[in-house]
């Protein structure tokens, strides 16, 4: 008898905290991004900017926004966008309100640290890899804390694709090693 | 014809005087530190404190030659630990940069050369196959159309033909699965490199070039310390990194992320991850050497 209210509270227990979890997810405010997202015990280190572009509202705050798909002239011209279909353009990451911010195709607006889950609407068996280190790049220690690079850290959000690189020198072929009989000996 | 030999006493007492006079020059040629190293025992036969002192002379011997203060550390295998490599075909663009990262971390003699990795470029038509493979591209560009690369170095077999033929043990399996060699008690036979079938071992044959200012001072006795002429190497996994929990070094250099490096025995690691997902090639699996490196394929 004892056993089975036992087992009946546990039931209880398990149910309460199972319904709790999601609630939880639901009560963050959506631009805060939900803190489960980030695999546990990574670390991200800070997006790479170029050079004093963030924060983007510095010079964004006094400008109008201009939602007009167009080809940018005064700012920003050096950026070739070289990713999916043609149609893509800067608003369907960046965010017109907020510019320190990116959003999501379902309007949560998330930091740049956060920009996998952005590149990870599209990407989604890449961000499953990454999560698990199988995508992507790992440095520091293999037991204990590690460092993941951000997908924006190898790949240029605008024009991801891997630029071809020159090969470090060949080896040297065994013939030539060493020079002549008894030269290194 | 003449008859069977007589054993003349004072032939016997000559040849008896003469080969002790050998031993001596031997002997006399040498340093006192030398002469402890002719008498030292295979490293399995040391106790810890004479380990030690061995590990002491080996230091000292090294700042004498390198003009620098060197540590040949000894960690032990991890407990729960067999280390396991991955390598992503889908994703190598063949830069070699860890083939050069490789040899700044561990030592190897710069000239003549010593390369623990070696890249093999192949045709993407012909698949893995080593006969039509080219280790010495030298194209403007990486990856060139049409091609894919498969680096290839010690693949840290469970079950290793090199150390089945050394017959002096001088190289053996450790507890985490690395392959090591005791450069000291190699003999210089190349036995293994004759048994090791991707050619991941490699002979010093002339006096080991390394410049005192390349020389990476934290070193492993069974790794990347500094080795005399006429031993065999290889790749030991960065013996000296990762016993301290560190990725390789050919890891931290891949610009691309196809190298991966975890425990085995630990079902969250990235190479469990991998086996367990992905499709995974075992070089020269027909062999049944039972290699830790696996190759995958990432997409």
């Amino acid at each position: 008898m004892m056993a089975t209210r036992n087992a009946i509270g546990l039931v209880a227990v398990v149910v309460g905290v199972a319904l709790m979890v999601p609630l939880q997810g639901w009560a963050q405010s959506p631009v805060a991004g939900s803190a489960g997202e980030e695999p546990a015990g990574i670390q991200v280190p800070p997006p790479p900017f170029t050079e004093g572009i963030f924060p983007c509202s510095e010079c964004h705050k006094d400008l109008p926004v201009n939602v007009q798909r167009r080809q940018l002239v005064d700012m920003h011209d050096d950026i070739v966008l070289n990713h999916g279909p043609k149609t893509r353009w800067c608003f369907d990451c960046h965010n017109p309100g907020d510019r320190d911010r990116l959003r999501l195709a379902s309007g949560e607006l998330i930091e740049f640290t956060q920009s996998y889950r952005l590149c990870g609407q599209c990407h989604g068996d890449k961000l499953r890899d990454w999560k698990v280190g199988v995508h992507g790049k790992r440095t520091g220690s293999w037991n204990g804390k590690k460092q993941y690079l951000l997908c924006a850290h190898c790949h240029n959000p605008h024009s991801p694709r891997f630029k071809a690189l020159k090969p470090l020198p060949p080896p040297v072929r065994p013939g030539l090693i060493g020079g002549e009989k008894g030269g290194t000996r | 014809m003449s008859g069977p030999e007589k054993h003349d006493p004072s032939r016997r007492a000559f040849l008896g005087a003469a080969a002790g006079a050998a031993v001596g020059v031997a002997l006399t040629g040498c340093t006192p530190v030398s002469r402890e190293e002719f008498f030292q025992r295979h490293l399995h036969e040391l106790t810890d404190a004479e380990r030690d002192v061995m590990v002491k002379r080996l230091e000292k011997q090294y700042e004498e030659k390198f003009g620098k203060k060197v540590t040949v550390a000894t960690d032990p295998p991890l407990e729960g630990v067999t280390f396991a490599y991955a390598l992503d075909l889908s994703r190598c663009i063949g830069c070699r940069k860890c083939v050069y990262a490789c040899v700044e971390e561990n030592n190897q003699s710069r000239d003549p050369q010593i390369h623990w990795i070696r890249v093999l470029q192949m045709d993407k038509e012909k698949g893995v196959d080593v006969l039509k493979a080219d280790p010495y591209y030298d194209s403007e560009e990486v990856p060139t159309p049409g091609h894919f690369y498969m680096p290839v170095q010690c693949q840290q077999c469970a079950d290793p033909p090199c150390v089945k033929v050394c017959p002096v043990k001088a190289t053996w399996k450790e507890k985490d699965g690395i392959v090591v060699v005791d450069y000291n008690w190699c003999i210089g036979c190349r036995y293994c490199m004759a048994a090791c079938p991707y050619g991941a071992r490699h002979f010093n044959w002339g006096e080991p070039n390394l410049p005192a200012d390349e020389l990476n001072p934290v070193t492993h006795l069974l790794g990347n310390r500094p080795r005399p002429k006429g031993v065999v190497e290889k790749c030991t996994f960065c013996i000296q990194r990762t016993r301290k929990g560190l990725y390789p070094a050919c890891v931290e250099i891949c610009p691309t992320g196809s190298r991966k490096f975890g425990n085995l025995l630990d079902p969250s690691s990235e190479v469990r991850q991998i086996l367990e997902n992905k499709r995974v090639f075992i070089f020269k699996e027909d062999l049944n050497t039972q290699p830790r490196f696996f190759y995958f394929y990432g997409v």
